[in-house]
């Protein structure tokens, strides 16, 4: 009996990061899709969805410790592929007539749509991580800038296929704030599992320490390769998402800006844990919320007062730089959320609270 | 033979402007190992600061309308001084954080700048011809050159030989080529970090302001999306030259400018769209042959 018992306690205390992240972001949905307006719905599935972004670099970025400029590419793989395969019939052989002639025929219906298209990203973030996981530290960020770079370039010129620069328009929405909820949960859950695994756990001793991991026998290029991969997944997950929540698609949507976005949120929350992934989209996407109402103009007594456009990234900048300069390891220093009663922390957070860095 | 010499003048002109930027961006990161994205904002800046803030579409001269020697110093002090700010505020506090920090944290600022002119502008484009008459396309030797290409080499090849004389005659470039090598070192034999940051900031604003002069009288508008195009081309430049080495930096930059010369003519017009995508990859192949860059330097990274 007290053996089984342990096993229980034991698997509930190692689940216990993951539920404390998920069980209020599912509450935060049952909220708002029970009492909340459209709009309040609608900010909810976009920060869920801006949750799989995060915690999609984060499996990489976060576990490395290299910064990947270049992830939003994998999304607008995703995002690009699924629109292929269920996007407006009528119109595909016409606006994109390059397309192979079985796609511009058939309708794929969602489910194995997205699924081609998140093995597509990740299949492009394994091909490309083999060239680029052989660089190291700042060579590598740079190299998947030049990646982001390089998809943005082809896409937004490959016309016949992409329509240019110019947005696909009429892709079927079907995510709802629950849909979104389930792929939130899923991320996090493929992060945690990751994490805490064995080839999560050498990825997480490079980023401590490349010279001491080799020595013991880490392979920082596969497990960088690895991770890599996994990411791309899950940003192809996000990409089709947002792509089937918005409706619309051009490749401007995934470059720069998204690209800032996304890691601010992660430096701000701390990248170097989950629950940081996810703490800086709920605490950034809030801070976003406010400041695009403020710009929309509020009423006080009987004069409109409004904020110029452009003050929510204004925002957004200072913020980050404030963390970057006094927080350096953002909002939740690169700890999980565990239960207070609770005394060990799990192993993989072992070290850094503890020891000052080293640099 | 004609064809030729015409893409040769075309890729140097076009690196001229690259190894500008790339030659700033490398000053800045051989001493604080930051890679400078608010490099491509103070261009930008320095192209704005020619208007007045205004929302129209009409542009509204401000420093562009005084007497052109004038314009010219007050440009580049404005830009002078925005690099100044912007390391006084935003990178002396990060100052010994780790290189990946400081590159999330120069995007911040890249940002909040960019973004500061959409507030005081619009992000619209708007026209504003300068200096016409050196636009004008001139003959020499049965080649058809644009004055402003002329001007783009003459200044540069200027500025290139008056950097490396500071470099190397001056009490601040020796501290700061120092620096460059270990700054560390450098500094417990006494080298005054805040001087010589502030010295290379200076210099990476100054030749910012060139760059936005340069680039504004080329294109005939001012954008707010131009300056981060050119110093993503520039920071490429740096990458490939070999972090840390300054020669490296700006021969990086007639690299780049040359590839993409020579890519728009060889191309086939249908891959042509695609040319800066070539370039990128090479970027990358480069990165995997030598990835410390052409000339590396000798000082190690910093473990």
């Amino acid at each position: 009996m007290t053996e089984a018992r342990d096993f229980c306690v034991r698997q509930f205390k190692a689940g216990m990061p993951v539920l404390c992240l998920v069980v209020p972001l599912a509450l935060a949905a049952l909220v708002a899709d029970q009492y909340g307006s459209i709009g309040v719905v609608r900010s909810v599935t976009e920060a869920l969805i801006k949750i799989v972004i995060v915690v999609g670099l984060y499996i990489f970025i976060g576990n490395s410790g290299v910064i990947s400029l270049g992830s939003t590419a994998f999304m607008a793989i995703a995002a690009y592929a699924t629109t292929w395969q269920t996007c407006c019939s009528m119109m595909k052989p016409m606006v994109m007539s390059g397309l192979p002639e079985f796609l511009k025929q058939t309708t794929v219906p969602f489910a194995p749509a997205a699924g081609i298209a998140i093995g597509l990203a990740g299949l492009a973030a394994f091909l490309s991580g083999f060239v680029l996981m052989r660089l190291s530290g700042l060579a590598a960020s740079i190299g998947t800038l030049a990646l982001l770079f390089i998809v943005n370039v082809a896409y937004s010129n490959w016309d016949s296929v992409t329509m240019g620069a110019s947005s696909v328009v009429g892709i079927p929405t079907y995510v709802t704030v629950w849909l979104a909820l389930a792929a939130a949960v899923l991320s996090i859950v493929v992060a945690y599992a990751f994490q805490t695994s064995r080839a999560g756990l050498a990825l997480r001793a490079t980023r401590e320490d490349e010279v001491a991991a080799q020595a013991i026998g880490v392979s920082i290029y596969r497990m960088r390769l690895l991770a890599f991969t996994i990411s791309g997944a899950v940003l192809g997950l996000a990409g089709v998402l947002h792509a089937h929540f918005l409706g619309v698609l051009s490749i401007d949507m995934f470059f720069m800006q998204l690209t800032f976005l996304s890691i601010s949120m992660l430096v701000v929350g701390g990248m170097g844990s989950l629950a940081g992934a996810v703490v800086g989209v709920v605490f950034l996407s809030i801070v976003i919320e406010v400041f695009r109402t403020l710009e929309r103009g509020i009423l006080i007594g009987d004069t409109k007062a409004s904020l110029p456009a452009g003050t929510q990234e204004l925002v957004l900048a200072a913020i980050m730089l404030c963390v970057l300069i006094w927080k350096r390891d953002g909002i939740m220093s690169w700890k999980e959320i565990t239960w207070p009663l609770m005394r060990r922390a799990p192993a993989s957070d072992a070290g850094r609270g503890a020891e000052a860095p080293s640099r | 033979m004609a064809h030729i010499l015409q893409v040769l003048v075309d890729a140097v002109s076009l690196g001229s402007l690259f190894a500008l930027v790339s030659l700033s961006i490398g000053l800045v990161f051989g001493i604080m190992r930051l890679i400078n994205f608010a490099q491509g904002d103070f261009v930008t800046i320095g192209a704005y600061s020619l208007l007045a803030p205004a929302a129209g579409a009409t542009p509204v001269l401000f420093l562009g309308a005084l007497p052109w020697p004038l314009m010219l110093v007050l440009v580049l002090t404005v830009v002078v001084v925005l690099a100044l700010l912007t390391e006084r505020i935003a990178f002396r506090p990060l100052r010994n954080a780790e290189p990946a920090t400081l590159l999330v944290s120069s995007f911040a600022v890249s940002y909040f700048l960019q973004n500061l002119v959409i507030v005081l502008y619009t992000s619209r484009p708007k026209a504003l011809s300068l200096g016409a008459e050196i636009s004008n396309v001139v003959n020499v030797f049965g080649l058809r050159v644009a004055g402003i290409q002329l001007l783009t080499i003459g200044v540069t090849a200027v500025l290139l030989v008056g950097i490396s004389a500071f470099l190397r005659f001056t009490s601040l470039g020796l501290q700061m080529r120092a620096s460059a090598e270990n700054f560390r070192m450098a500094r417990l034999l006494g080298v005054r970090a805040n001087r010589v940051i502030a010295g290379a900031f200076a210099i990476a604003g100054f030749l910012g302001g060139v760059v936005a002069l340069l680039l504004t009288v080329q294109t005939g508008v001012v954008d707010v999306r131009a300056g981060a195009t050119l110093v993503v081309f520039g920071f490429f430049a740096t990458v490939i030259g070999g972090m840390g080495s300054l020669v490296g930096a700006a021969l990086g930059g007639f690299l780049v400018g040359t590839v993409s010369a020579v890519l728009q003519t060889i191309l086939p017009a249908d891959v042509r769209p695609f040319r800066d995508a070539f370039v990128f990859a090479a970027v990358i192949l480069i990165l995997l042959v030598r990835p410390r860059g052409i000339i590396a330097s000798k000082s190690k990274e910093r473990v």
